[in-house]
């Protein structure tokens, strides 16, 4: 089984601050990491490689120090790794993101299942997956919770709903995203890194696609007008109460009654 | 030595400098104030006052030097050998609400609490400073109070030190009522006897802190975890030396084995990232930048390499961090789950014969028949060693934990080792002390437990 994994660096820290002018996240000097999400993709696809054998390619798309994800993808067990980067693949949003990725995924050979993560940690719209697969034209499934059974042309899953659990079988090609507690991600392995360091990770741009129209791209490519990004306001408001026990229970009924958090009867 | 009982009338003293919402007498005593974390000690106060400054304290002192009331100061009860149990009754001293951060200054580099504060409120404290207070002792819930009175050492002692390095001042109310303020926001001080020192690992018998001043650090910006697995814990334990050799300066070296990482999963319900050893090394290294911290742990990835482990692995994320290090912290509370009744041993030895420490207990395992599950900083020497009581009979018990003990503790003597790294005596580790120090020694001890509080009512009984 040959499984292509999406992956993408984000911020290190949820603590990333927004620029109020531009409304563009400051990434200067803030440490980066892989998706938590990714890592429980990357492990699922390990462990159906461990089972039913063949090759894991990793795909990102972002500027060069992105290599640094897939080079611990590497330390983590991945085969191979292909980078997705190009200026003019800069300012997309998820439409564009994930046509971009399509087009990525296109270049790799036989690949039977494509595992990403259900979200990212710095975007969270968890579109990027499903809209690969409507792209590709392939079958999807999105928070998937457990792997039931892969066979030679389908793969079984658990999908987790908001109030019940689906269980579809899916046959290959597909796509599926993975929730986080799937499983136990592996750390990555320093005599992996040993092993690796001088494994290639193959670059490619818009014109390694076979679409090369630049308004597909990118930010022409995206219809996503984005007015303005800012940090929700902070709520640091808080009240104290004083007195005696009682006197303290009773100042917490009223403030919760009052502002309607519970029903007095 | 007899005291006297509480009677009313001590009551109402107390009321009057406390008020009654702060006066708790026997029957409105939750029955956790009469232990600790782990319970072998149990004795009920006969009264007990949360304090809230050192003037009450100081009052609560004078009278109770006048009365002959003995008095116990407590923090969390977080500790493992008795000390903030109230063994002879009288008055416990309860310092939580004592919890005021009070001063943190820049120019110093120091932060000034009140005894009561939690050690996890420091640290939350000065991360929003950019700051970092050193010491990490696995018991986050602690008060700083109790973290100064027992020396609190915790996973960065190997490159940082323990409580006592960081501690630059105290005040604090003396058995007969007088508040003493000793060393300060000093850095260095050879002005006499230093009293400061002395204090930190008194274990609240020679005085009560009611205020301290504590030294910080620039905050390191990066941090990574390594994880190697060994096939067995000689060989993961026999490449320490060589780290510790090689200068890289880790923050913590921890040892931990399969069946405790198993238990700690259990307790937690998450899965630690690998149990396929039998043994394992836990490294953190931190630093100013990236690139100096994966210098340092590249260097220790191939010594531990280069003595056998099977493979190093990386924590270099906030998620990979929280999977261990949350089962570290669980330990103690995942191995006390798996049995019925435990005690520990909290032995400190010289770092070349932690192995041969630990192996003995795997003997003494097979020679009690009696499950002794251990974890530890192998950076410092200093282990926790669990006998656990599973089904034996109670009787029994007492006598195997008797005799376990009786072997450790004189084993840890014979290796050059003191019978506690960082949990102190208190009460329950008492013999061992009086056993392993010796004559001379003891009776300096006692003569300086003496001269602080000659009528021995601050929590008496306790280390000597």
């Amino acid at each position: 089984m040959n499984i292509a994994v999406c992956i993408k660096q984000v911020p290190g820290t949820s603590e990333v601050e927004v620029d109020e002018k531009t409304g563009v996240l400051k990434r200067d000097g803030v440490d980066s990491k892989m998706n938590p999400y990714d890592l429980y993709a990357l492990e699922t696809a390990l462990q159906l490689r461990k089972e039913h054998g063949g090759r894991i390619s990793v795909i990102s798309m972002g500027p060069p120090q992105s290599k640094e994800v897939i080079r611990e993808a590497f330390m983590m067990g991945a085969d191979e790794g292909v980078l997705l980067s190009d200026r003019r693949f800069a300012g997309a949003d998820v439409l564009a993101t994930a046509y971009t990725l399509s087009s990525g995924l296109q270049r790799l050979e036989d690949i039977d299942l494509i595992i990403c993560g259900k979200q990212t940690t710095d975007g969270d719209t968890a579109q990027v997956g499903p809209e690969i697969a409507e792209f590709l034209d392939i079958p999807h499934v999105a928070n998937v919770r457990k792997i039931c059974e892969a066979e030679e042309k389908a793969i079984t899953v658990e999908m987790d709903m908001p109030d019940t659990v689906e269980v579809a079988e899916v046959s290959f090609p597909c796509l599926i995203t993975v929730e986080k507690g799937i499983n136990t991600p592996r750390l990555p392995s320093f005599k992996l890194k040993l092993a690796t360091e001088d494994r290639e990770i193959n670059t490619l741009c818009l014109d390694d696609f076979k679409d090369r129209d630049e308004q597909n791209y990118g930010l022409n490519g995206s219809p996503t007008q984005v007015v303005k990004i800012f940090p929700p306001p902070t709520n640091d408001c808080h009240e104290t109460l004083d007195g005696d026990p009682a006197e303290m229970a009773q100042g917490l009924f009223n403030y919760l009654s009052d502002n309607k958090f519970i029903e007095a009867r | 030595m007899s005291y006297s009982k509480i009677t009313e009338k001590d009551i109402n003293f107390l009321i009057e400098v406390c008020g009654d919402l702060y006066v708790h007498t026997s029957d409105s005593i939750n029955e956790d104030f009469c232990h600790d974390e782990l319970a072998g000690v149990s004795a009920p106060p006969e009264v007990m006052v949360e304090v809230e400054t050192a003037a009450q304290i100081s009052k609560i002192m004078k009278y109770a030097s006048a009365q002959n009331i003995p008095v116990t100061p407590r923090g969390q009860g977080t500790g493992l050998v008795g000390g903030a149990v109230a063994i002879k009754g009288g008055i416990l001293l309860n310092m939580c609400r004592m919890n005021h951060i009070l001063e943190l200054d820049r120019q110093n580099m120091t932060l000034t609490v009140e005894p009561g504060v939690l050690l996890m409120d420091i640290v939350k404290e000065v991360e929003i400073h950019d700051l970092f207070y050193a010491p990490d002792p696995g018991e986050k819930s602690a008060t700083i109070g109790g973290n100064i009175s027992t020396n609190a050492g915790g996973m960065r002692a190997v490159k940082y030190g323990v409580t006592r390095d960081y501690v630059r001042g105290l005040e604090a109310v003396l058995p007969n009522g007088d508040i003493i303020e000793i060393g300060g926001k000093i850095v260095k001080n050879s002005s006499g006897y230093s009293l400061k020192d002395l204090l930190v690992g008194s274990e609240g018998t020679l005085a009560i802190i009611t205020k301290a001043v504590l030294r910080l650090l620039p905050k390191p910006h990066s941090t990574i975890s390594i994880l190697a697995p060994y096939k067995d814990l000689v060989s993961a334990i026999g490449t320490v030396s060589s780290i510790i050799q090689a200068g890289v300066s880790p923050t913590a070296l921890e040892f931990m084995q399969r069946e405790v990482i198993l238990a700690a999963e259990e307790f937690l319900g998450k899965k630690f990232p690998d149990t396929s050893a039998d043994a394992y090394l836990l490294l953190t290294f931190d630093g100013a930048s990236k690139d100096q911290v994966e210098q340092a742990y590249s260097r220790a990835a191939h010594i531990c390499l280069e003595h056998g482990a099977l493979d190093v692995f990386i924590s270099n994320s906030p998620e990979r961090n929280e999977a261990i290090w949350s089962a570290r912290g669980t330990f103690l509370e995942g191995i006390k789950a798996s049995t019925t009744e435990m005690d520990e041993c909290d032995v400190v030895v010289p770092i070349d014969k932690v192995a041969e420490f630990v192996s003995y207990t795997h003997d003494l395992e097979d020679e009690f028949k009696t499950r002794i599950r251990s974890f530890g900083h192998a950076g410092d020497g200093n282990l926790h060693i669990y006998i656990l009581r599973d089904d034996l009979p109670a009787g029994n018990w007492v006598k195997v934990l008797g005799d376990v003990f009786d072997k450790m503790y004189s084993k840890a003597n014979d290796l050059g080792g003191k019978v506690s790294g960082e949990h102190g005596i208190g009460f329950a580790k008492r013999p061992y002390l009086k056993e392993s120090s010796g004559y001379c020694t003891m009776n300096l001890l006692r003569g300086i437990k003496s001269i602080f509080d000659p009528l021995n009512i601050l929590n008496p009984g306790k280390v000597c």
